[in-house]
């Protein structure tokens, strides 16, 4: 059985940069980390490894560096690592993005599952998990918490809904997002450390994904942020002075001037 | 400061600090409380291969030396000192088994060990013999196809956890250290039972219990290199475990350290924080410096030895005794810098103070080291003459 697991690579710290000329992210930093989300992807698609026989094949769009980022998910189980770059992609929106990953699927050939995690903690839209079901032509779950079991061509799961769980059936291959409820991800191995400092990491550029270059990268992606800027915030402080009795009945004269009162 | 470590052993540091901080350190006050052993995170640490690291390759382990083991050790006891001694008393039941074992009785324990699925100890110590080592009482006569072993251990780290015991027993008492034997133990064994667990004042998560044997009854295959060697296998042993001592006090004073850096930051006194107070300041200078001597002595040490050196019983000795040491006194600053905050048992330092004092006194009490020290320098200056 082949799992794929979508992973993205996400800034490890707080501190977030915006470029000033495309309202994107700022990737290229040095501390960057596999987005928390999709390390309950990866674990899931390990412990089907570990259930069912198969391998797990990691897969992410970005610039050169995620590579590292590939790696720490070999340290943790994953079998083989493909990284879709090109300069090209940069600035891809989350449908530019499902479409490159869609096609490194295609390029891919055989597999059963997909799974990825519900939302990234950058962007944090939970859209490429959906669209790249959607641009593929396969079934989609989102939110599952449980899988039950892989039997004839068909996964059984607990999907999460606001209140109590949904048991969902679906057609392999597909396609379903994660939450954190799933597992508890594991830490890597020292085995596993030692061996991902060694491993391959396939990459794959956009010929040879035959990808319609109008379809990606900033110009190709059909949603553009047009603005990125931090909420005002507007207060006005007035010091009350008198006696404590004055004050009290200076702050009920104000709050019924406002309309609070 | 910069010790040139090699990849494995870089990697083998930052896995550790990854497993003491990410599973470890939510945890260690309540284990400390209830004085539970660490299941769960013996099971964590085995999975992260951190059991395989002392062990040869030949039996599923990862060959690394004392130095790898150290820095596992250190990164633990960074977090907490308990869980460290529970994965250092482990190491020290495997490593006679290791350096004295044969083929089949390594065959049969090391790749366990490794993985993980059993848990060793060593066990020397009893009521009557602790610094006094050569006057243990317990007895293993020999009979027919085996030995029957009668007496006591005392204070055993991971005893009634472990489930592979080395432990050394007078198989000719009338020859004295000379009729010690060690022997492998295993749990279950018919006449071997556990005491009761002891309360500690730190360490508290590790778990230390009796060992009682009656007649209890092992084969003779069980007797590691041969009859007679028990002491030196003990001594050489503990020569070899002596650098982890010192790393847990290293690992034990550096939470200590950065616990009393980050609080005199951010602890504000006449209007300023007591970390821009002077007398603050050089309390911290001396035990960062004092800190890195101890660090700086243990990695040597923990590279002579895995350089193959032939003797090390004095720098092990030393590295063990200075470091421990350190670690009471760096301890007990914290504390100080931390003040009433740092007694209170809602901040980590007083606990840190605990089990720094647990290092001072096992794996040979620092006066009996000191003896060993001197021993060797007065034998070297004798033969000089």
């Amino acid at each position: 059985m082949n799992v794929v697991v979508c992973i993205k690579q996400v800034p490890g710290k707080i501190k977030i940069e915006i470029d000033p000329q495309t309202n994107t992210l700022i990737r290229g930093g040095s501390d960057n980390t596999i987005n928390p989300f999709d390390m309950y992807a990866l674990e899931e698609g390990i412990r089907l490894k570990e259930r069912y026989q198969g391998k797990v094949i990691v897969i992410s769009m970005g610039p050169p560096q995620v590579e590292g980022t590939l790696r720490e998910a070999v340290a943790l189980g994953a079998d083989e690592a493909i990284l879709l770059s090109d300069p090209v992609f940069e600035g891809s929106d989350t449908w530019a993005t499902s479409y490159v990953l869609s096609k490194g699927l295609m390029k891919l050939g055989q597999f059963d599952i997909v799974l990825c995690g519900r939302q990234s903690i950058d962007g944090e839209t939970g859209q490429v998990g959906p669209q790249l079901a959607e641009l593929m032509g396969l079934p989609f779950v989102s939110y599952v918490s449980k899988v039950e079991e892989m039997r004839d061509g068909q996964m059984k799961m607990q999907r999460m809904v606001e209140e109590g769980h949904q048991l969902i059936e679906m057609t392999l291959p597909g396609v379903i997002s994660v939450v954190k409820e799933i597992n508890v991800p594991r830490l890597p191995s020292l085995r596993g450390l030692m061996q991902s400092k060694k491993a391959r990491i396939t990459v794959w550029a956009a010929q040879e994904l035959g990808v319609d270059v109008s379809k990606v990268g900033l110009s190709g992606s059909p949603t553009q942020i047009v603005k990125v800027f931090y909420p005002q915030r507007i207060r006005q402080v007035e010091l009350l002075q008198g006696s404590v009795e004055s004050q009290v009945n200076q702050l009920i004269e104000k709050l019924r001037e406002t309309k609070v009162l | 400061m910069e010790y040139f470590l090699n990849e494995q052993q870089k990697t083998v540091k930052s896995l550790a600090r990854m497993v003491a901080e990410q599973r470890i350190l939510p945890v260690r006050a309540e284990l400390d409380e209830k004085e539970e052993f660490p299941w769960d995170l013996i099971g964590e640490m085995a999975n992260s291969d951190l059991m395989r690291i002392f062990i040869p390759e030949k039996y599923e382990g990862l060959g690394g030396g004392c130095l790898d083991l150290c820095l596992v050790v250190e990164e633990l006891s960074r977090v907490c000192g308990g869980i460290a001694i529970s994965y250092g008393a482990n190491a020290l039941g495997a490593l006679a088994l290791i350096n004295y074992g044969t083929e089949e009785q390594k065959g049969k324990y090391l790749p366990d060990i490794a993985a993980g699925r059993r848990l060793t100890a060593f066990a020397l110590t009893e009521s009557t013999a602790g610094s006094d080592a050569a006057n243990i009482r317990t007895v293993a006569t020999r009979e027919k196809g085996g030995y029957l072993i009668n007496g006591t251990k005392q204070f055993i780290t991971n005893g009634g956890e472990a489930e592979i015991y080395t432990i050394i027993a007078m198989t000719d008492p009338a020859k004295g250290s000379r009729g010690a034997s060690a022997l492998i133990v295993e749990k279950n064994t018919p006449g071997f039972s556990f005491g009761k667990k002891e309360k500690k004042m730190g360490i508290r998560s590790s778990a230390t219990r009796e060992l009682i044997f009656r007649d209890c009854r092992v084969p003779e295959e069980n007797i590691i290199g041969r009859e007679g060697l028990g002491f030196i296998i003990a001594i050489r042993t503990l020569d070899r475990s002596r650098p982890g001592v010192g790393a847990q006090a290293v690992g034990i004073a550096q939470g200590a350290l950065e616990a009393a850096v980050d609080y005199a930051r951010q602890r504000i006194q006449f209007g300023h924080p007591i970390s821009s107070i002077q007398a603050v300041q050089h309390m911290l200078a001396d035990m960062a410096t004092e800190l890195e001597a101890a660090r700086a002595l243990v990695y040597a040490v923990a590279k002579t030895i895995d350089a193959g050196a032939k003797s090390f019983t004095e720098e092990a000795a030393m590295a063990k005794v200075f470091a421990t040491d350190m670690a009471m006194k760096v301890t007990t600053d914290a504390v100080q810098i931390l003040g009433g905050a740092g007694y209170m048992r809602d901040y980590p330092v007083e606990k840190m103070m605990r089990d720094a004092k647990i290092t001072q006194i096992y794996e040979g009490a620092n006066q009996v080291i000191r003896n060993t020290i001197a021993l060797e320098l007065l034998k070297r200056k004798g033969r000089q003459e």
